[in-house]
């Protein structure tokens, strides 16, 4: 039987693995076509290399970022690896998380994906889903908000960032070689990182 | 789709085997790695090292070998391989006088190429690196990412790697691949798509008469689409805008590659060349060296790109140094 931990994660793997088609679909319209394969590749991998005993929550999510890094590759390796790799920070050697805890990992995984990325937020890129996130969620927290209704909040807020994306023009990743032909179309990276948070709170 | 593969995951694993299989005396696999070296290493010199997602051969495989480069690494399909490979192509191929670094300019190979610079930097190897930008299809400003990196990059490996063949240091030879960037330019266009063996469709759909025009080699969209014109009408079209960039005048020297994105016969490479070497006489431009082939792919897309490389006496050595390698041979 394996941890609660795994369990997680690999909903967020089978997730990303079921989504893999689509995900693709929206990189062909205007990127190169290859988001859900490399995502779904990285994923299976991670569920391969991760152990199912695995109770620390940083460890693991350490392993799931180097992982990324190792076995993703294109911008998605990088920035998806720094994120994980980031977010273990907060919750280093803890086996057990409060709301709180998912707010500081988010804040630092978004920290990392502007470091590595050099993005702001209006750029179409996963931060259009993960700042709103974070938003909502600090909004909750401070609001007293039950931990259920602030992780329904943050994906609705989530989801609302990706249908933004379809309204701005890119200007970071291979889709901003497309100037104003990108608007109209969702980012990828953004609806990747909004099914991980829809994972995360159908999990929970 | 239809292709002559085995199994779509394996495709590149197997691609690698077969170059090895095929050219024993150049390139040997790093094992577990995809990464070619030089068969007979790269002792005492510096080293280039250059890669990026597969699909694009003979880049960047079929230019390791002497005069060009020393590594090369495969990423996925068109996706940059990640920063533990390159990592690994440096340290393989290090030979003791530090190592240059030829990325192409995409978001993704730029990110994982500095991560692995990173990690070669802490094992005390001497890493410095060059961004190629040669797309003028691609607006460079503050709105984008910055210019793509197409086929220009051939010529970097080429005369950047005849310079670390002479024995110049490394800052020397990134001077010499920094003053090709600077001098080269491309633009490229296709007539139909490509397909992605893992996806199976192709990467976009062009109507019966439709062109794109600014494409990358990557199946992404270009800048617009249009009727298709004749050879002539479409190269004059892609010059027009290198010509635009200023750097080439009249009374200089240039090196042109007409390059194949994988579906184009050669036939038709040859008769876009045709219009490359008539409009640039009329502009009063010298070709030095011509190269017309298939050097920076788009696995089967059909199309082409010109690049031009501005000559100076450095450059034209270099450009017509000797250089053996599975892909590209001057002798």
């Amino acid at each position: 039987m394996s941890t609660r931990l795994y369990q997680c994660i690999e909903a967020i793997g089978n997730r990303i693995i079921e989504n893999k088609d689509f995900l693709t679909d929206l990189d062909r319209e205007i990127g190169d076509a290859d988001h859900g394969v490399n995502m779904a590749r990285g994923f299976t991998e991670v569920l391969a290399a991760l152990s199912q005993d695995e109770t620390d929550i940083g460890a693991a999510l350490k392993k799931v970022g180097m992982t990324l890094l190792s076995k993703v590759g294109g911008a998605s390796g990088p920035l998806y690896g720094t994120a994980y790799m980031k977010a273990a920070g907060p919750v280093a050697g803890k086996t057990e998380i409060t709301l709180e805890d998912a707010r500081e990992m988010l804040k630092e995984a978004i920290a990392g994906i502007q470091m590595r990325g050099k993005a702001v937020q209006g750029e179409k890129t996963m931060l259009d889903a993960l700042i709103p996130a974070y938003e909502s969620l600090n909004s909750s927290i401070e609001n007293g908000v039950d931990a259920k209704t602030a992780l329904s909040r943050m994906c609705e807020t989530a989801a609302m960032g990706v249908e933004y994306t379809k309204t701005i023009q890119a200007t970071k990743g291979r889709a901003s070689y497309l100037g104003e032909r990108s608007i109209g179309h969702q980012d990828p990276g953004a609806t990747s990182s909004l099914l991980t948070l829809e994972a995360i709170r159908d999990f929970i | 789709m239809k292709k002559l593969i085995n199994n779509a995951e394996n495709v590149v694993d197997e691609m690698l085997r077969g170059m090895v299989a095929a050219h024993p005396e150049y390139v040997k696999r790093v094992d577990g790695c995809d990464v070619l070296v030089r068969a007979g290493g790269s002792k005492g010199k510096v080293v280039l090292v250059s890669g990026g997602g597969s699909g694009h051969e003979p880049s960047h495989g079929g230019f390791v070998g002497k005069g060009m480069l020393d590594a090369a690494v495969a990423g996925a399909m068109f996706t940059s391989p990640t920063p533990d490979q390159v990592y690994e192509a440096i340290k393989a191929a290090d030979g003791g006088k530090g190592a240059l670094l030829i990325i192409k300019n995409y978001t993704g190979d730029v990110m994982n190429f500095e991560m692995a610079a990173d990690l070669a930097a802490d094992e005390g190897i001497t890493v410095e690196k060059v961004v190629v930008a040669d797309d003028v299809a691609v607006e460079n400003s503050t709105w984008t990412t910055g210019r793509r990196g197409i086929a220009g990059t051939v010529f970097v490996h080429k005369c950047a790697g005849a310079a670390a063949e002479e024995g110049k240091d490394l800052a020397a030879v990134k001077a010499v691949a920094e003053k090709v960037i600077a001098n080269v330019r491309s633009m490229g266009m296709a007539i139909a798509p490509c397909t992605v063996p893992t996806a199976g469709k192709p990467s976009f759909e062009l109507g019966e008469d439709e062109v794109e025009i600014g494409m990358g080699i990557h199946g992404e969209p270009g800048t617009h689409r249009e009727k298709i014109r004749s050879a002539s009408d479409t190269t004059n079209h892609l010059l027009d805008k290198i010509l635009a960039e200023g750097i080439y005048k009249s009374g200089d020297k240039v090196a042109v590659l007409v390059n194949g994105l994988g579906g184009t016969p050669l036939q038709e490479l040859y008769v876009c060349n045709l219009a490359v070497s008539e409009r640039l006489a009329k502009e009063g431009i010298k070709i030095a060296k011509t190269w017309v082939g298939n050097l920076m792919t788009s696995i089967d897309m059909e199309g082409y790109s010109v690049s031009l490389l501005k000559l100076d006496d450095e450059l034209e050595k270099y450009v017509n140094a000797v250089a053996d390698t599975p892909a590209l041979r001057v002798l």
